[in-house]
């Protein structure tokens, strides 16, 4: 990286589509391409089972009819509109719901190893928000589950079938920014090897944005290191919208202190959160789901009951999860990784004493607005434009199936849906003719400015000071409970916060495994992220879902039951509409959403 | 205070690795290795490893503590410091890229070469092909595998044949799909392992057992290799011996 980077300077390496992300959407979607026979290259900063699906823990929900035979995916769909607070979109939450079994059958085809019933068949366990008729019949067991390591068996199969189909990785590279043609068309992106350094620009005729979320804009979370919505980043620096990206689901039980996640499926197999009294305090919130209520009525239960004092240990700040009735060896079988999380990070073993848990930042149910298969757009009077060449899937992407609120096993049933989906659909736009124009010398310098004033800085902001201000915002001002007076604070606290990310330093100029030129990179893109979420939040006036409002503490049907569309370029917030057309049956009516 | 010494390198700027000190104030509580570097990182950026889910799951912080390998990132400093000294490496026997980090390249290659995904030759049905709990549970102990490398690079077998010995990691994964009730490829899996050097250069010194962050036995599946491989040879041996007898 010696010198002004220019497109001369560079290398420039061709593809038919370009797939940013080695989790699990980048993977699936990678596995269908790779398959085409088309020029696919998958750009990932890590390896790519390092990936932070690795981190999922309690399932995939589905209705394979498994634990109950009669169970329906129409029951799925029901429980997904109303665990969005009913702006998940219809049409997309029934391709998932409908489609699912049959990509969970792939997976256990592919080898994903499931854990099993008697009968041989996969094991499922309840999640919260689970129904079976609509809402009236009782808790639903719908969760597929790999004891509690579904995540880190769902990647790992998933890379394994991507070596089996000789699909092409660019591991360890670091995609900088989009590059846009005077059309407005993506031809690709800008990306270094972390390894060498070596620049180049990655042109292709589709680029697929699967970079995950970006749960590192707060302090607290359960997300990896890595989880800095780089592709969100560039997609924002690249003047498309961002959608709903004031809803960040804050889950119920981050261990106090680590943030690490323990999963819902505790819950599920038997376990309760209890406060200092040692009450089972969720029966008073949701008498009929209790614990097992939708995650963003869990995570403000919690909060409450810490705000009224009821919170556990010294500083009252945390409640406990209750697991030693359910007995050792059933910890053992179904909960084995989060018995050796609680050890290493709470100190604590679950067979014997409860977690300290606490809800922490875990999922962005926001992102580039797409629809089913997997293509990005703008909107403008409630038209939808085609971004041309840039998709995306997974947690990067808002489809919308998880609207204002996600239920749990939901992301990695939308992982594999949407990724297989947005490869079966670029494979035929592409050997249909489709593509973009070319971009010229000036689109790919645009494109390298970004890294070029990095590499020049010679004085600035610290990137890891600058990070924690950020960090601190975020979690102050847009945590689970917001109000308007201090979102204001928040968002002119991140303009400050921008002036410095646009001047940061970097000390370390070398080219071989520069973690401090990638580290700056992110931060940059967290930015990016956080000013979507607090100028979102600051201007939804009403409560839903995981938003939730002091100073506008009911839903708002009349004004808010849509998406919110933020701008990157205006900073401004337009409202787009909900679908409500599913295709095959007649569309849920918003209604109170009780548990 | 304890005294940290990490290894450094930069192949731009050093001819030569060499080892750095630092003074690292504890905080009150007890940290892991991983937020030490962290905080280290901070006043020098320029200090490199890998990193990314910072709770054991994803293999990314492998590295040599205190002369064994392990996790930075579910490794408390306590337990390690002995005497408040705090010694990092790479992990031994691969080529070092910088600092902290290897190049895992041939790490992965062994991973590939043992064909690491379910082969099974018959169609599968419209849902999924059933598997019975006990069959199941043969899968326990090796599917949880993260690929951290902290085993292969602590076989003195891998150091001396990173490119023939397949090594633990790898092994342990040829072993899940043959113990897999549902892969149809076992006597190929087998058959691709018999020469002297993929599982045979195992000696079982155990140090992956000692190492492995997950508390998985590499060794025990080596074992179960041998052992088929054996079972395999003496039948084929008996078959040898039969058809012998019938043309006399």
């Amino acid at each position: 990286m010696v010198g002004h980077l220019n497109k001369d300077n560079i290398q420039t390496l061709e593809f038919d589509a370009l797939i940013v992300g080695g989790g699990g959407s980048g993977m699936r979607t990678s596995l269908e391409l790779a398959k085409s026979g088309l020029k696919t290259a998958v750009v990932s900063k890590v390896f790519p089972t390092r990936s932070h699906t690795v981190s999922a823990q309690g399932g995939i929900t589905c209705a394979i009819q498994s634990a109950d035979p009669n169970d329906d995916w129409r029951w799925h769909m029901f429980d997904t509109v109303k665990g969005s607070d009913y702006i998940g979109d219809q049409d997309a939450i029934e391709y998932m719901c409908s489609e699912g079994p049959k990509a969970v059958f792939e997976l256990e085809h592919m080898g994903l190893p499931f854990s099993r019933f008697e009968n041989g068949r996969i094991y499922q366990r309840p999640f919260g928000g689970q129904s079976k008729d609509f809402g009236n019949g009782g808790q639903a067991s719908r969760t597929c589950a790999a004891a509690d390591r579904t995540g880190h068996a769902l990647l790992h199969t998933l890379y394994q079938n991507n070596v089996k189909e000789g699909a092409n990785f660019l591991n360890e590279w670091f995609a900088v920014d989009l590059v846009k043609n005077k059309f407005n068309e993506v031809t690709g992106v800008i990306a270094f090897s972390i390894e060498s350094g070596e620049v180049a620009y990655l042109k292709s005729r589709a680029t697929v944005l699967a970079t995950g979320g970006a749960g590192r804009i707060y302090a607290s979370t359960t997300n990896a290191l890595i989880n800095t919505g780089d592709g969100l980043g560039m997609s924002l620096r690249a003047g498309f919208p961002a959608q709903d990206m004031e809803m960040w689901q804050f889950h119920p039980t981050g261990i106090h202190g680590a943030g690490s996640l323990v999963t819902e499926g505790c819950r599920g197999e038997g376990g309760y959160l209890i406060n200092a009294d040692g009450e089972r305090f969720m029966e008073r919130y949701a008498p009929n789901a209790k614990d097992l209520a939708g995650r963003d009525v869990v995570a403000r239960s919690m909060v409450l009951e810490i705000l009224e004092g009821r919170g556990c240990g010294p500083n009252k700040d945390h409640v406990l999860l209750k697991l030693d009735h359910l007995g050792e060896e059933v910890l053992n079988a179904k909960l084995p990784g989060i018995c050796e999380l609680s050890k290493t990070f709470a100190g604590v073993d679950p067979v014997y004493k409860p977690i300290p848990v606490v809800p922490t930042c875990h999922y962005m149910m926001g992102g580039t607005p797409t629809n089913i298969h997997g293509q990005a757009f703008t909107s403008e009077n409630e038209i939808d434009n085609e971004i041309p060449g840039l998709f995306s899937v997974g947690e990067a992407a808002c489809v919308s199936v998880h609207g204002a609120n996600r239920l749990g096993g939901n992301s990695l049933l939308d992982l594999v849906v949407f990724g297989r989906a947005a490869g079966l659909h670029i494979n035929e736009d592409l050997k249909s003719g489709g593509g973009v124009e070319e971009a010229n010398s000036d689109d790919i310098e645009s494109a390298l400015h970004r890294l070029n004033k990095l590499n020049e800085s010679n004085s600035g902001f610290e990137v890891a000071e600058v990070k924690r201000e950020l960090q601190e915002v975020m979690q102050n001002y847009f945590g689970v409970f917001r109000r308007g007076e201090f979102m204001e604070k928040g968002v002119q606290a991140l303009e400050e916060i921008r002036d410095k990310c646009d001047n940061l330093h970097l000390h370390d100029k070398s080219d071989s495994f520069n973690t401090n030129r990638v580290e700056a990179l992110e931060l940059q893109n967290l930015l990016e992220v956080a000013e979507a979420t607090a100028i979102s939040s600051l201007k939804r006036n009403e409560s839903r879902g995981a938003h939730a409002r002091d100073d506008f503490p009911e839903r708002d049907d009349e004004n808010w039951l849509c998406h919110s569309l933020y701008d990157p370029i205006n900073k401004d917030l337009k409202k787009r509409q909900v679908n409500f057309e599913p295709k095959t049956m007649e569309a849920f009516p918003p209604k109170v959403r009780a548990y | 205070m304890i005294e940290v010494n990490i290894y450094r390198y930069n192949p731009e700027t050093d001819k030569f690795p060499y080892m750095q000190k630092f003074n690292f104030e504890m905080p009150d509580r007890d940290i892991m290795v991983l937020e030490l570097l962290n905080t280290l990182k901070e006043s020098d950026p320029t200090i490199s490893y890998r990193r990314s889910c910072r709770e054991g799951v994803c293999g990314s912080d492998g590295m040599s503590i205190n002369g064994k390998n392990g996790l930075a990132c579910i490794t408390p400093v306590s337990e390690v410091a002995k005497g408040n000294k705090l010694e990092l490496r790479p992990l031994p026997g691969l080529p070092v890229v910088r600092d902290l980090v290897v190049d895992m390249t041939e790490f992965y290659a062994q991973y590939e070469k043992i064909k690491p995904f379910l082969q099974n030759d018959t169609p599968p049905p419209n849902q999924e092909r059933l598997q019975s709990p006990s069959d199941r549970d043969k899968l326990d102990g090796l599917y949880e595998c993260i690929l951290c490398a902290c085993c292969s690079t602590s076989c003195p077998s891998f150091w001396w044949n990173p490119d023939k010995f397949v090594g633990p990691a790898a092994l342990l994964q040829a072993y899940r799909f043959i113990a897999d009730t549902r892969d149809t490829r076992t006597e190929e899996r087998l058959e691709s392992l018999s020469d002297p050097f993929s599982v045979y250069r195992c000696h079982g010194i155990m140090n992956c057992v000692s190492v492995c962050p997950k508390g998985l036995n590499p060794n025990k599946a080596i074992g179960e290799i041998k052992s088929m491989l054996l079972t395999n040879k003496r039948h084929e041996a008996e078959i040898i011996a039969s058809d012998g007898g019938g043309s006399s």
